[in-house]
């Protein structure tokens, strides 16, 4: 999207209005561009921050909730149990926005059993993965999307196959699935907006190189592996409900037939995937599936919308949970009367 | 061990126990012995006396042994009793022993068919034909097993007087008035009554069942069910949970009554049921829903409790309200997933890692399971923290009866909570920041108030991060100040002060049956105890008090390492001598019989 010129969003705020606290990470993290682009994504589509929550686990990631959406309310949980606090709170309260920050070490490794059944109950949130192959604050041991044969200076060498993440949630039945790259604040930004206009749990994989411990030359998740080697399989634009038309007459003629695909999204909004040289259709899972394990193959660092379906029900949807959050449900809905008591106590007497 | 006979066995000049001893069906464990086993409970309790049945069963599907006893007590005593008088003696496998340890004087029913060796002279042997009756009852292949439980119940009814319309009136109420499953399980209830009048008619008819009015008013429920009650009536609306014996079927009460009782006219459910994938996830899912400001539960065991382990500390730290129910069972590890303990108190009390301390509330009965259902919500919105309710195999699993539940007598108590518009009244809100000095500070929810970082780490008045020495002790002084706060706010212990009481018993949970039966018992012995029964921790100043009173307190409690008794010294040092460890644990309820003659050995040296 080309710069814009108004300076505030549709709620009248600056984007600095979306800050947090300043960033206690490494200077050049890739994660702090993360943070930037979140705070991009959520100014751009209007969000109000007090209908926003922001979770994570533990670990360098885990911490950068405190950087974004200063006005969001945050819990910093315990190391890989984020998704099972965000299926709790999504439940107790279906309104608002949840937005988990993890890594892959919670991800991949200590969470990877809560990660693949927050997928498997479709818990509304969408679920940033800040990448980078490596445990930063434990000083650089690998992680479990860490590459096969790659070197540590201490640790030696990872005779292990990495774990895809984003494999993992489509055969999880993840109707959004996309991963991007630190270094393309662009795709990283279009990506999270149309994540944020998902219904139902949309993964966001993006390689976040670690200056300090993982930015070696022969790293794959590195600045330099990163900006030479990614592979956008569209360039992705997201149009919130409101704007499509207006849009449409600007962006559409660009686009020469057969090459864009809109994808209509939940809230009304639309993502428009403009195809490169790639071929690949994000409706399409089988082709999903073929494509990760084919760049795996090739080593190709392929980023974008990788997969995308019609939403499936909600946890809270399957749950027939009521439609007033149950974190606000007065007083009278929650206890039953005294006759209903007594009733209860009749028929065991 | 002293063996003073206590008279408790009261028979009548004929030599007749009426109301006043135990039935045991020894019985192949799946083979759907429990529709007879509450049929007779439920039949003896519309009958008026006062009865308890205790299912002491396997940690297995099908094939070994399991045994239900079912006590009269005409004194209303409903503990565990360690002997038996009437036996079913449907277990081959197990017959010889159930057969032996049968009080002298008593009555073994079995099955014809096994022709069995009628070794003992001092019982009476009534064999029916179980095999011939259940083939008669033309039940199908599938259902054979079950009804041919029913013998036993029809052959009791008629040797022990228990009225046939009870039976039949239980039978209709457990099978929910199916008429034609009815009718088959009465049709072998009466065969074996016919039979045991026309072949036994002569049979010694020592154990009576006669007909009172001391259940007058009262209800029966197991424990699980009412705390699932008491948790629906709390306001509960998250619940997760992971399938651990025993605790399981509190979820399964939880599920049927929130079909009844919690949803709206919509069809919408206004509580959410979670089957996790295992106890961590179900921690953090309750933990989630607290936060949001939803009312959270899950319900679980002690492997279940030890995963939850560091959850646990972050909800204590971060200080999130939630409930967790440990039905306790044996340890140390898998232990004996279907025996009962007491064995989780210091684990749960000091869950987590680093200086963690619990509320931890000890229900006694079936009043206080579902009483401590509703409470525990409130207590733990007002403290801001997880509250722990230690309930056990014997309470939650057994039939109980008791006086029906009382209404929560008070609304809802959400604890201090901050809104949007209070914001502007507070001008600053610290959410960690100690305005009232009970070290209980203002909590804001997503969407509701001002946003705040909630952390496990290390954190200032304002929620932000911090490793500042000052910072960190300012804290944990006030989670102190808290828990103090707590000591008052808790269930208080009930103390039963008998002026010539020369010791004292202190106990807790499900023991309280046996307490009660063995302080009489020590009367009769010449003993006069008073007794104070915790309900809840952190102790307090009652609790203090009641042990400046006497010069040996017995902690009597069902676990091995007597841990109230380390409690209680750790807590009150001063008295730490007074403390006298009265524990015992082999996967059975306590019997007053074993807490007297222990005291009385104690007492008498």
């Amino acid at each position: 999207m080309t710069a814009r010129t108004v300076k505030t969003n549709a709620l009248g705020l600056e984007k600095t209005a979306y800050k947090g606290s300043e960033s206690t990470l490494c200077n050049g993290c890739g994660h702090d561009s993360i943070s930037a682009k979140i705070i991009d994504a959520c100014w751009e589509l209007g969000l109000d921050q007090r209908y926003i929550f922001k979770l994570s686990g533990i670990g360098c990631s885990s911490k950068t909730p405190a950087y974004f959406l200063g006005l969001s309310h945050s819990f910093n949980t315990v190391h890989g149990r984020m998704p099972s606090v965000a299926t709790g709170a999504t439940l107790a309260n279906h309104s608002l926005i949840c937005v988990g920050v993890s890594g892959d070490g919670d991800t991949g490794s200590i969470g990877f059993g809560q990660f693949k059944h927050m997928l498997r109950r479709n818990v509304p949130a969408v679920y940033i993965v800040e990448n980078n192959g490596v445990y930063g604050l434990t000083k650089g041991q690998f992680s479990a999307t860490a590459d096969e044969n790659q070197r540590q200076k201490y640790y030696g060498v990872n005779y292990f196959p990495p774990l895809d993440l984003c494999l993992e949630a489509i055969i999880a039945d993840c109707t959004f699935v996309a991963r991007s790259f630190s270094g393309d604040p662009q795709q990283c930004r279009e990506l999270l907006k149309a994540a944020l206009s998902h219904k139902g749990m949309a993964l966001v994989d993006i390689i976040s190189p670690c200056v300090t411990f993982n930015d070696t030359p022969e790293s794959t998740k590195s600045y330099a592996y990163g900006k030479a080697n990614n592979i956008e399989l569209q360039q992705i634009e997201h149009i919130p409900p409101g704007l499509v038309i207006q849009r449409q007459e600007i962006t559409i003629p660009d686009y020469a037939e057969g090459e864009t695909i809109a994808v209509t999204m939940h809230d009304g909004s639309q993502i428009l995937l403009k195809k490169t040289d790639n071929t690949h259709d994000p409706r399409d899972k089988q082709a999903a599936i073929r494509l990760l394990e084919q760049s795996k193959a090739e080593q190709k660092f392929i980023t974008g919308l990788i997969y995308i379906a019609e939403p499936r029900p909600t946890l809270g949807e399957l749950e027939r949970i009521a439609d007033t959050p149950l974190a606000e449900l007065p007083d009278e809905r929650l206890r039953p009367s005294r006759e209903a008591l007594a009733k209860v106590m009749a028929d065991l007497g | 061990m002293c063996a003073v006979e206590l008279t408790t066995d009261k028979r009548t000049e004929a030599g007749v126990l009426v109301n006043d001893f135990v039935i045991i069906a020894a019985t192949v464990n799946g083979s759907g012995s429990q529709t007879a086993n509450n049929t007779l409970v439920r039949a003896l309790f519309k009958m008026g006396i006062p009865v308890n049945g205790k299912n002491l069963f396997p940690s297995n599907i099908y094939g070994l042994p399991t045994w239900y006893t079912i006590r009269l007590s005409k004194d209303g005593y409903v503990a565990r009793r360690p002997d038996y008088h009437v036996l079913a003696a449907m277990n081959a496998k197990t017959q010889a022993e159930d057969i032996e340890k049968l009080a002298s004087g008593g009555v073994c029913i079995y099955p014809e068919e096994w022709k069995l060796k009628q070794t003992r002279t001092d019982i009476t042997y009534i064999s029916v034909p179980v095999r011939d009756m259940v083939k008669e009852s033309g039940a199908s292949p599938a259902l054979k097993d079950y009804v041919a439980n029913m013998v036993y119940v029809g052959a009791m009814a008629e040797l022990l007087g228990i009225d046939l319309a009870e039976i039949k009136n239980a039978l209709t109420y457990f099978l929910k008035g199916k008429a034609k499953a009815v009718d088959l399980n009465y049709f072998l209830v009466e065969k074996a009554a016919a039979h045991v009048r026309e072949h036994f008619a002569d049979a010694p008819r020592n154990f009576r069942a006669e007909r009172m009015t001391a259940t007058q008013g009262k209800v029966m429920i197991e424990g699980n069910a009412a705390a699932a009650l008491g948790a629906i009536f709390g306001g509960v609306s998250v619940a997760a949970w992971y399938p651990i014996t025993p605790s399981t079927s509190m979820i399964d009460a939880l599920m049927d009554y929130a079909k009844e009782l919690r949803v709206e006219p919509d069809g919408k459910t206004t509580l959410a049921i979670v089957q996790a994938e295992d106890e961590l996830a179900a921690a953090g899912m309750i933990i989630g829903a607290g936060w949001m400001g939803a009312r959270s539960l899950t319900a679980t065991a002690g492997p279940g409790i030890s995963l939850m382990s560091e959850f646990s500390g972050l909800a204590y730290f971060a200080e999130v309200p939630c409930v967790i129910w440990d039905i306790q069972r044996m340890g140390p590890s898998t232990g004996l997933p279907t025996r009962t303990s007491q064995g989780d108190v210091l684990k749960t009390y000091y869950l987590s890692h680093g200086d963690t301390r619990h509320v931890v509330l000890l229900p006694a009965d079936m009043r206080e399971c579902f009483e401590f259902g509703w409470r525990a919500h409130d207590l733990a919105d007002h403290l801001q923290t997880p509250i722990f309710v230690l309930s056990d195999l014997d309470l939650g699993m057994n039939l109980w009866m008791t006086d029906p539940f009382e209404y929560p007598d008070q609304p809802l108590d959400r604890g201090k909570v901050v809104s949007f518009e209070d914001l502007e009244k507070f001008g600053t809100w610290g959410r960690y920041k100690d305005v009232d000095g009970d070290g209980i500070t203002y909590r804001s929810l997503p969407g509701q108030g001002p946003a705040y970082f909630a952390r496990g780490t290390g954190h200032t008045e304002y929620a932000t991060y911090s490793e500042r020495p000052d910072d960190w002790t300012k804290n944990l002084d006030r989670l102190a100040r808290k828990h103090d706060t707590a000591r008052h706010l808790v269930p208080q212990p009930i103390s039963q002060i008998a002026d010539e009481a020369t010791c004292a018993i202190i106990a807790y949970g499900s023991s309280d049956a046996a307490i009660i039966e063995a302080r009489d018992m020590l009367k009769a012995a010449g003993i006069t105890t008073s007794y104070h029964r915790l309900r809840a921790l952190p102790l307090g100043e009652a609790t203090h008090e009641f042990m400046g009173l006497y010069e040996r307190i017995y902690v009597v409690e069902n676990n091995y390492l007597g841990q109230m008794a380390q409690l209680l010294k750790m807590e009150y040092p001063a008295f730490a001598d007074r403390i006298i460890s009265v524990s015992h644990c082999d996967g059975l309820p306590l019997t007053a019989r074993w807490i007297t003659d222990s005291i009385l050995e104690k007492e008498q040296k």
